[in-house]
């Protein structure tokens, strides 16, 4: 498949644009890449592209713009389906799905109100997460990952958040390995495949981009 | 033979989004009605996580969450589709899904809950939701094409409970003036069959809203102001 084929609208520390990354590694698809300037001014082509949102990911096929990171890996594991990212049976993609939703709905914000907050409002927050991420255990087991013996679709959602985990940790005064080891093996786990490792940006930039951001915040 | 059971609370409009669906696919189920003040330890067992309705349970498998239900629902029983195939089609299909869900029904449900000093604000909220949505359906006599998909299904409540206690409350968000082509698509979707045979009665419902498990505070505050005059300067 020609580059120019796909393109995906970019901000580098994304996580929601890492999932997209990945799913388009773990298919090799290629694709052309075009970072946005998301505090300075979003492209035209953005702005066209998710005039609802004006978000980041968008994924071009062919000049047809996707929007929502969720949608758009479901979409990548429809259009190109090997190796597939979803599991076989109705039931097994509806536990998947479910689980997609779950993080989407909570993983990241609640990580956001650890790095917002201070004093009891951080400490609630903490407490959250920590919940969230004992569900999220329970959703794994005592598989490898979540859909099995193979990475796979919620795995993809899930591993670009917790490239933000040591930021969290930074600010909250906490480490994840310590309240919820299953949870961080898996995290270990999925790090050493190649699409993650070389899709997720280093820990320490999330650090001092998260940093920035709290001073924006006038957190700091 | 299958057993398809469906946990659910009548005036939930997730709940409602899979029985159209249900009905659409001509699958039989039992429907098994859920007190949400008191809920079931089957209830707390299929849904540990949200202990929410609805909840399908298939041959003995739960799947919660009205939208992942759909999607099962599709999946499993192949005739009458309500999502398209081709994966474009498909992923449009599910971001206007999420956008109804996550954006028009809580600015909808907020103009319910405004005080006359909220209302002119949270209106104005809503109603650029519904330009937005009305922009989307275009031409088209469902979101889902010629005949109803899972768009349709779950702006349920836009389509019936909204205008219903709107209408009840003398509120102005919704209107044929303002709306002309989604105004349209709602008379058009409650009269379809399958939806026709989910929907109670108007007046059953304005009585039994909102739901007891709400709180009593909510109860009587929604059922006084059905005597109140129209909010705000309409």
């Amino acid at each position: 498949m020609a580059k120019e084929d796909v393109l995906l609208l970019d901000f580098w520390v994304s996580p929601f644009c890492s999932r997209v990354k990945i799913a388009l590694a773990e298919k090799g698809v290629a694709y052309q890449q075009r970072g946005e300037d998301i505090f300075g001014g979003k492209s035209e082509l953005l702005l066209k592209s998710n005039p609802i949102y004006q978000k980041v990911p968008v994924l071009l096929h062919d000049g047809k713009p996707m929007c929502e990171s969720t949608n758009i890996v479901q979409y990548i594991d429809e259009t190109w389906p090997s190796p597939p990212l979803l599991p076989s049976s109705a039931y097994d993609r509806a536990r998947a799905r479910f689980w997609a939703d779950f993080i989407d709905k909570k993983l990241f914000d609640a990580g956001g109100n650890i790095w917002k907050t201070k004093g009891e409002d951080q400490a609630a927050a903490k407490k959250e997460l920590i919940q969230i991420l004992k569900y999220l255990e329970g959703g794994l087991g005592d598989k490898d990952y979540f859909g099995g013996d193979s990475f796979g679709f919620v795995d993809i959602i899930a591993i670009p958040l917790t490239n933000w985990f040591f930021a969290y940790e930074k600010f909250g005064n906490f480490k994840v390995e310590e309240e919820c080891p299953k949870f961080a093996a898996w995290t270990k786990r999925c790090l050493g495949r190649e699409s993650v490792a070389k899709t997720l940006p280093d820990p320490q930039q999330v650090v001092e981009f998260v940093s920035m951001m709290r001073k924006m915040h006038g957190i700091e | 033979m299958e057993e398809v059971k469906l946990f659910g609370y009548w005036v939930s409009p997730f709940c409602r989004s899979v029985e159209i669906a249900l009905k659409i696919k001509g699958i039989q189920y039992e429907y098994i009605e859920e007190d949400l003040t008191n809920k079931s330890p089957q209830l707390l067992q299929y849904n540990p996580v949200y202990k929410k309705i609805p909840v399908l349970l298939h041959n003995g498998k739960p799947i919660a969450e009205s939208m992942v239900i759909l999607e099962y629902i599709d999946e499993t029983w192949k005739n009458n589709p309500i999502l398209p195939k081709d994966p474009f089609e498909k992923a449009r299909a599910r971001f206007w899904a999420n956008f109804v869900d996550q954006k028009c029904f809580p600015a909808l449900w907020k103009t319910i809950w405004s005080t006359s000093e909220q209302y002119e604000q949270n209106k104005a909220e809503a109603l650029e939701r519904l330009k937005v949505l009305e922009n989307e359906l275009g031409g088209k006599r469902f979101f889902g094409g010629d005949s109803i998909g899972m768009v349709d299904i779950v702006a349920n409540f836009i389509g019936f409970s909204f205008r219903t206690i709107q209408e009840a409350l003398k509120l102005d968000v919704f209107t044929e003036d303002n709306f002309p082509k989604l105004w349209e698509w709602a008379e058009n979707f409650v009269n379809c069959s399958p939806v026709k045979k989910c929907l109670p009665p108007q007046d059953k419902l304005i009585a039994n809203f909102p739901p007891a498990y709400m709180g009593k505070t909510l109860v009587s505050s929604f059922q006084s102001r059905l005597q109140l005059p129209p909010p705000g300067g309409c």
